[in-house]
This record gives C-alpha cells, sequence and structure tokens, in this order.
C-alpha cells in the first residue's frame, strides 16, 4: 500500500510493502543515496537517519513505522545549524578517508550534539560506538565532535 | 574540487547525464581545443598530431581546458588513501597551479596508458602509487607547463627562457607581461611536445610536503560522493545475490515459489553457484532472498573445518621449502649452537569487511556490455566483463567510481564476473550488491600463515643465525603467475627476516593450499603484515631470552641501517620509554621497513580481569621520504593501526563443515569507537625517495601490541587474534 513519509521537509509518497526498510526507500524508490548500507541489521551505523532528531538506523526501520514523523538525511543534515558545525569540524580536520561511513557517523554526531552540547569522552563513545569505520578514523571523528562542540559552545559565550 | 564527472555518473540523473569516459575525453578534446598531454584517443585533427600522441601516450595524466581548468586524469583509483589529491599535487607543483584550480577524473581501463611504472599494469595497490607516479606525473606536468610557456613565448615573441610560470599563467619577466593558462591552452597544444623537461629541486616545492586540503572530502560530507553503490540507471533493476555457501560448491536445486510471490520481485537467476533475485528494489530483493529454498552440493574439498587445514599446514611445515633468502649456514648454526629459541607462530583467515559491500552495476546489451563499479584493478575489470558477457574488451565500457574501502578486496574481480553473468540474461540495467553476510562468507581472504622461527644466540644473547619457515597460500601463483617462480611467493616471504643483520640467514616458504572454492588474495600489506608480526614478536622474545630492553637489544642489531634506527628512536622516546608507566599497563614496540617506508610503534596496553585487552594509546614514527601530503601520511598511520588493531584484537576468518562461521559485524568484529586508542604520528623530515604509506601503518601495530602484552603479564603471544581466554588470572606489573 502507499505510504506517505515527510523527507527533509518533503512529502513523499512510496507504493511498498510496510515492511520494506526504510534505507532501500531512501535509496533505491527515492534516489537518495547518500544513506549507505553496511550490515542491514543495525550492526554498524551507515544508514543512520534522523527522525525527529533523534539517530535510528534506516536499515532497520520498516517504512511503515515512520508515520508523521520528520526523517532528516544526509543530504539535508547539513543544512541545519548543528549539522553545519559537524560538518565544518569533518571538513577542517579531514576526518574521512574513504568516506563511505561518513554519512552515518555524521547524522550520530549531529543528533549526540544537539542532545548533548558538550559530551564527555564517555558520552562520545556511548554515541558513535554504534558506527563502524573499518577506515579507523575513530581518532578524527572523535577531535571533530570536541572542536564542534566548542564552537557551539565559544557562539554560546559570545552571544 | 570534483566535477560531476568523477566516478562518470550522475548519483540520480542516470546515464543520461553522465557521458561515458572515453566520450568525455574525446569530446573534451575536439569541442574544447584544449591541451592535452599526449591523450592516444585524441582526434587527427587535433593539434597534437597522431604519432606524437603515441609517442607521449604514457603521459596521458593532464588536460587544460581553454577556461583554464586543469583537469587530472587520475590513474590511481580513490578508496580513502588520499591518492586523487596526492596525485594531482604532483602534476601542480610542476605545472604551477593551485590545487583549487584541479579537477580529478578518472582513468579508463588501459594497461598500456595507465600502468603503474611500479608494477607494469593499471592497479592500484601495494603502496605504490605514489612511488610509482612520484616522476612520470611531474613530468607530464612539467611537460605541458613548458608548452604553456612556449606559446606564450612565440606570441611575444621572446625567449621561452625569459618567461617563467606562476599560479596558472605565463609572465614574460623582463616585461611583466601576463597571458593566463586560459588563453594559451588552445596555442600550447600546438607546441611540440618536450620530451626531458627538468623537474623542479625539492628545495622548490610550494605544494609538495605540505599538507593539502583533499579534493575528494566535501562530496564526502553531504552525501553526493558517488560510490560504485550508489549508480542508478534508468530502469535499473537490484539484485542480491546467495552464492553456494559450502565452499566450492554449486547449486543443486531451487524452489523459487516463495521468492517470486515476493511483491517487487521481477525475476529468479540461477548460475552454477550462485542464485539471483532481481527486484524493483534492494528491500524486496532482500526478502526475495530470504523465501528462496536453494539445495547445494558440496565442493570437491567437502564439507572441511579449519581443524583439519591446520593440521595440513603442521604436516607442510616439517617440509624444507623453496629457498627466500639464504646467507651463510643458518640450519647449522642453530643446530650447533649451545643457546637457541625456536616458536612457531600463527595468523588466521581474515575477511577484509569493506564498509560498502560488493557490488557492481551492467547493462549489457547485444554488442556492448556497461559496467559501473569501485575497483583496484581496472582493465582486469573490463577483461572480466569481457569474459562473462562473451564481447571483445573493445565492447566494454568501464566506469569507475569512489571505493567504499579497498583494502585489497577490490583487486578482485570476481563480483564483476558474478555481476555480468546475471545481467547478461537480462533486458535491463542491473545492480548487484551482496549482502554483508555475502559478503564476509565470500571474500578472497587473506591466506592462513602457520611458521616457524628459530634463531641461535651467543653468549651475549644476541643472534648469531636466524631462520624463518613461512607456510601459506600462494597469492602471487594465483594472482600473478608469471611472478610465482621456483615455487616461491615473493610477497609471501617480503620481511621475513625482519629488519636486522642477522650473521646467517634461512628464509624458505612451503606452498600449502586450502581446498578448491577458498580464495586467499591481498589483504592491507599481507607480506610484510604477516612477517612483522612473526619477526617483531620473535625478536622480542629474543631480547626477553637476553634479558635485555626491546629498544636497546634492537637496536644494537641496527647499527648500519640508520633510518630503521631513526624510527624506533624516536618512536621511543616520544613514547617516553624509559619512563615508568603506571600499574596495570604495558607498554611493547615494534619497528618495520615495508613499502619502502620505515616504521616503529609503541603500544600501550591493559589486561582486564577477564582477559580482555584495552589499548589505550599507539606512538608512531614513520620515516617515509619525501612527504607529498603530510596529513595524508598522519591519516594512513592511523586508519592503518586501527585496521590493524581489529584484526589483532578480533579479525579471524573459520570454517566448520564447509562453511564459513562469520556473518556480519557481530561474528566478524571491527574495532569501534570506544576501543580505539590515542593514536600520535611523528613524521621523520626526509628527502630520500617517497615511500608508500596505505599499508606500513598496519604492518607495525600486531606485534608491538603481542609485546605490550608480554611486557605487561609475562604472556608470549604467537597467535593472532588475541585470545582473552589466555590472559585470565595472568600476572599484571607495569614495565
Amino acid at each position: 500500500m502507499p505510504y506517505t513519509i515527510n523527507i527533509n521537509g518533503v512529502s513523499h509518497t512510496v507504493d511498498v510493502d510496510g515492511d520494506t526498510p526504510l534505507l532501500w526507500v531512501l535509496r533505491d524508490v527515492l534516489g537518495m543515496t547518500g544513506t549507505k548500507f553496511g550490515c542491514g541489521m543495525a550492526l554498524c551505523g551507515a544508514c543512520t537517519v534522523h527522525q525527529d532528531g533523534t539517530a535510528i538506523r534506516s536499515c532497520i526501520a520498516p517504512v511503515d513505522s515512520v508515520g508523521k514523523s520528520a526523517i532528516t538525511t544526509i543530504e539535508a543534515v547539513t543544512k541545519t545549524p548543528g549539522g553545519r558545525k559537524i560538518h565544518d569540524a569533518w571538513l577542517d580536520l579531514e576526518v574521512p578517508q574513504c568516506g563511505y561511513c561518513q554519512s552515518g557517523q555524521i547524522m550520530s554526531a549531529t543528533a549526540l550534539l544537539a542532545s548533548n552540547p558538550r559530551p564527555t569522552d564517555k558520552d562520545i563513545d556511548d554515541a558513535m560506538s554504534g558506527n563502524v569505520c573499518r577506515c579507523g578514523t575513530y581518532v578524527r571523528i572523535r577531535q571533530a565532535i570536541k572542536q564542534a562542540a566548542r564552537s557551539t559552545a565559544e557562539k554560546t559565550k559570545g552571544g | 574540487m570534483i566535477t560531476d564527472r568523477v566516478g562518470g555518473t550522475a548519483p540520480i540523473a542516470g546515464a543520461g547525464r553522465g557521458l561515458s569516459r572515453r566520450a568525455v575525453l574525446t569530446a573534451g578534446a575536439a569541442a574544447g581545443g584544449g591541451l592535452l598531454i599526449g591523450f592516444r584517443l585524441l582526434p587527427a585533427t587535433n593539434a597534437v598530431a597522431a604519432p606524437e600522441a603515441e609517442a607521449l601516450a604514457p603521459n596521458a595524466f593532464v588536460r587544460i581546458e581553454k577556461n583554464g581548468r586543469v583537469t587530472v586524469i587520475s590513474p590511481s583509483i580513490e578508496m580513502g588513501q588520499g591518492t586523487y589529491t596526492s596525485l594531482s599535487m604532483l602534476i601542480a607543483e610542476e605545472l604551477e597551479v593551485d590545487l583549487a584550480q584541479v579537477s580529478v577524473e578518472h582513468a579508463p581501463p588501459n594497461d598500456k596508458l595507465y600502468a603503474n611504472p611500479a608494477l607494469g599494469f593499471q592497479v592500484t595497490g601495494g603502496s605504490r602509487s605514489i612511488r610509482g607516479f612520484w616522476k612520470p606525473l611531474r613530468a607530464a606536468g612539467a611537460a605541458a607547463r613548458s608548452m604553456l610557456v612556449s606559446a606564450a613565448a612565440g606570441m611575444w615573441k621572446v625567449e621561452p627562457s625569459s618567461c617563467r610560470a606562476a599560479k596558472g599563467q605565463v609572465v614574460h619577466v623582463p616585461t611583466g607581461r601576463k597571458l593566463s593558462y586560459s588563453a594559451l591552452a588552445a596555442l600550447a597544444a600546438k607546441q611540440p611536445v618536450p620530451v626531458n623537461v627538468a623537474l623542479k629541486d625539492s628545495k622548490d616545492f610550494r605544494l609538495i610536503g605540505t599538507p593539502a586540503k583533499r579534493i575528494d572530502t566535501p562530496a564526502k560530507l553531504d552525501g553526493s560522493a558517488v560510490f560504485g553503490i550508489d549508480v542508478r540507471l534508468p530502469g535499473m533493476k537490484v539484485a542480491t545475490v546467495t552464492a553456494c555457501p559450502l565452499i566450492g560448491g554449486r547449486v543443486a536445486d531451487v524452489d523459487d515459489t516463495k521468492a517470486r510471490a515476493v511483491r517487487g520481485v521481477v525475476q529468479i537467476v540461477r548460475l552454477e553457484k550462485a542464485v539471483a533475485v532481481v527486484a524493483d528494489h534492494m528491500g524486496a530483493a532482500k526478502k526475495g532472498l530470504a523465501a528462496l529454498s536453494v539445495k547445494w552440493e558440496p565442493g570437491p574439498g567437502g564439507l572441511f573445518s579449519s581443524a583439519q587445514l591446520l593440521e595440513h599446514m603442521k604436516v607442510a611445515a616439517t617440509r624444507s621449502g623453496a629457498i627466500g633468502k639464504k646467507e651463510g649456514e643458518a640450519e647449522g648454526v642453530i643446530a650447533a649452537a649451545p643457546k637457541r629459541l625456536e616458536a612457531v607462530y600463527e595468523l588466521p583467515f581474515l575477511a577484509h569487511a569493506t564498509m560498502e559491500p560488493m557490488n557492481c552495476t551492467v547493462h549489457v546489451r547485444k554488442d556492448s556490455c556497461e559496467v559501473w563499479v569501485g575497483n583496484q584493478v581496472l582493465a582486469r575489470a573490463q577483461a572480466a566483463a569481457a569474459e562473462a558477457s562473451g564481447l571483445p574488451p573493445e565492447k566494454v565500457t568501464v566506469h569507475n567510481h569512489f571505493l567504499g574501502g579497498g583494502f585489497g578486496r577490490r583487486l578482485e574481480v570476481d563480483y564483476v564476473s558474478q555481476a555480468v553473468a546475471i545481467a547478461k540474461q537480462l533486458e535491463f540495467p542491473l545492480k548487484v550488491i551482496w549482502t554483508r553476510e555475502e559478503d564476509t562468507q565470500h571474500d578472497i581472504y587473506r591466506p592462513y600463515y602457520y611458521d616457524r622461527l628459530a634463531a641461535a644466540l651467543d653468549d651475549k644473547g644476541l643472534p648469531t643465525a636466524f631462520s624463518h619457515r613461512i607456510v601459506g597460500s600462494s597469492i602471487v601463483a594465483r594472482w600473478l603467475p608469471p611472478l610465482f617462480k621456483d615455487d616461491l611467493d615473493f610477497d609471501a616471504i617480503e620481511g621475513a627476516a625482519g629488519v636486522y643483520a642477522f650473521p646467517n640467514v634461512l628464509v624458505d616458504y612451503v606452498r600449502e593450499e586450502p581446498p578448491p572454492g577458498l580464495l586467499t588474495g591481498w589483504w592491507r600489506g599481507v607480506g610484510t603484515t604477516h612477517n612483522a608480526f612473526m619477526v617483531e614478536g620473535f625478536v622480542d622474545e629474543l631480547a626477553a631470552a637476553a634479558g635485555k630492553d626491546p629498544v636497546e637489544y634492537r637496536r644494537a642489531l641496527l647499527d648500519k641501517a640508520p633510518r630503521t634506527r631513526g624510527v624506533l628512536d624516536l618512536a621511543a622516546e616520544k613514547a617516553a620509554w624509559k619512563k615508568p608507566l603506571p600499574a596495570g599497563i604495558g607498554r611493547g614496540i615494534s619497528v618495520v621497513f615495508g613499502f619502502g617506508t620505515y616504521v616503529a610503534q609503541v603500544a600501550e596496553v591493559s589486561v582486564a580481569k577477564d582477559g580482555a585487552v584495552k589499548v589505550h594509546r599507539v606512538v608512531c614514527a614513520v620515516d617515509c621520504g619525501q612527504t607529498v601530503n603530510p596529513d595524508t601520511i598522519r591519516a594512513q598511520m592511523e586508519g592503518g593501526i586501527i585496521f590493524g588493531l581489529s584484526a589483532t584484537l578480533y579479525g579471524e576468518i573459520t570454517i566448520k563443515d564447509g562453511r564459513i562461521e562469520q556473518a556480519n559485524f557481530d561474528s566478524y568484529r571491527p574495532l569501534r569507537m570506544e576501543e580505539a586508542p590515542a593514536i600520535e604520528v611523528h613524521i621523520v623530515d626526509s628527502k630520500e625517495e617517497p615511500g608508500g604509506i596505505g599499508e606500513p601503518g598496519t604492518s607495525t601495530i600486531a606485534p608491538a601490541v603481542v609485546n605490550a602484552i608480554f611486557a605487561l603479564t609475562g604472556k608470549r603471544l604467537r597467535k593472532l587474534p588475541v585470545d582473552a581466554s589466555e590472559l585470565k588470572a595472568v600476572q599484571r606489573s607495569s614495565n
């Protein structure tokens, strides 16, 4: 049956089975390929998107679970102020290598800072441990999250 | 920046927007009238006449458009190692343009034009891109610059020697007149192509050796980078496959009734060894795959297990092998020595587990085959597609894309052959995507190694002889058969005698292959990574037997190896080797030469009560000669260490009843954020020839970790991955 879902502020109607993972609706039906497939079992985080601001794994989220919630993907997240800060820190520190996991990393990091503007190392571990990077960019991801958090703090301080 | 032609195809608009690579190049030359150095496909009407073009065919690397845009045609593929940027820096340095002016296009498959000079064919691997192209790409840039200068001098009717190039312009020095490259490109194309243009002295480098922003980073931050898996074509369907899970086996029977009933499933395609479910989207394809019922027939090796393979290797290790290195009489000296050490070291089969699972998009038409893929050996991909489609190679077009990880897995073309075999049974373009489980269970694995090492020690504990017998399958014999000579796999013995000057040395190699169907292949560093673990662990044992400090012991053996000793000393100094550590932390060191690069690493570890190992900090010293992009060197060391740590602590592929036991990231475990150590990288300032950087960071870490575990616990681990059960209840002390 058709499902109408809200992706990046735009309404889309897709005619697929209700148990179709959101990941494949995004990638194959709607053609938004920034969200990546890595494992299909919520083990690697490459498919991370935001549902009403919370990071979820789209590879195990059936399309019929989306309802009226607002889904945000990598294609739009850097247009949000929080996403922009993460983007800028990622760019400044040259985080990506192959880059395949980075959509998911950026989505998780953005959700983390939105809920926790000054994360500790432990907070970063907890929020990011579900996102695998085989190139091993973890060192820079950690630095970049801290840099983005500092830029938020400085901006707040400076008014 | 990268033009949207990198990778060949726009992510969503599909083939309609993307011209084929060959068409892009030809059209660019014909319509643009720009300067293209020696590109063989230039039409005869172009300024670079055909004979000269033929003669200059190896330098098909740079194009300057009439609008001044510089396009680098990268002979190496980008899989995260930063090569699009560092290769572009080589050209931009001599061409006298800034990197911001450069776009990158990927080279089409062509073993003649785009062979890596260090290897002789078109391949991205072996940490060879900078080493192979260090001179050719600077020469390509210099030739283009020289032609631009000649064109300007001709217009001004002055001597070329009175002109110089800088920042995308040619300046007539005495008068200060200037012409931009865009104004000169068409005229420069009519200049004869110079053969030998002097290259800059390293002291004059503007770009080389300075940190550069990576050209590919912006596209990797907003979802716009196009990996192979992201290709979309009009009318395309998506398939997922199950190949026979019994190693070497085949399809016996398929019941696809339920699979075909799944909404969105279009067709089931049966191959000899695999079944594919073709659907409107991957969600339906996966659902169809789950509903498929397939009976499998075992392979010729039967329902074998890892334990059986290990027994075969133990037997093989009693045979003498092909001699890889022989200096003096190591066997005799060891046999007669009053003090000797012997040990067996083992390494498991490993999967690559690239984040982007294997995939390939194919459109087979009656008289052509078009392939979209991420692959490290494009001409091989083209040949594989030709064979599978039954078409001649010239009818096969291959578009390369960003690789979501390579690590040697994409030096294979099995997934290309398979995708073409499926797609040729269909009327429409098809994207074949492997599930993670398929990717893990149908990898081409890093070989299992079972090595015997021995050494004789004098009364001071210094080695008087060293022997190393390597037992494992041969990657070279399968992958590059002409180079498998006299039963010797040159890669398997790479670094087998370590970095030291042993007075008597014997290295031999015994080839022992697993049953048919279980293929072994390249894996980040292979030979060097394997031998570094064996040798650096064993040398640490020698140091302990001699009662010496691991750093001092190694130093004493590195008298005549200043660069090796340099990185050893630098890592030790930066890690404050002599300073005591807090209780519960141990440190270990290792030093490796490989890929033209010297690396030493110090690892600091702790062991929990349950035996779990945590690596807290790694200090890495690297001497890779002249640096090109130092930030990329840091990144490759950081990433190489993390990649090596996954293998050190967790990586293991095992076989039971003829099947691979691991499937997804829960059973084939990668290192995660909370397990990642702090990493410091220290780069030696050097003007020596550049070395490779993609692999040596990985090669060095495993022995540093096991040596640290030994320092902390007294427990010597000679087999990976680290077995936590062996470390339960061991004594812990700080060193």
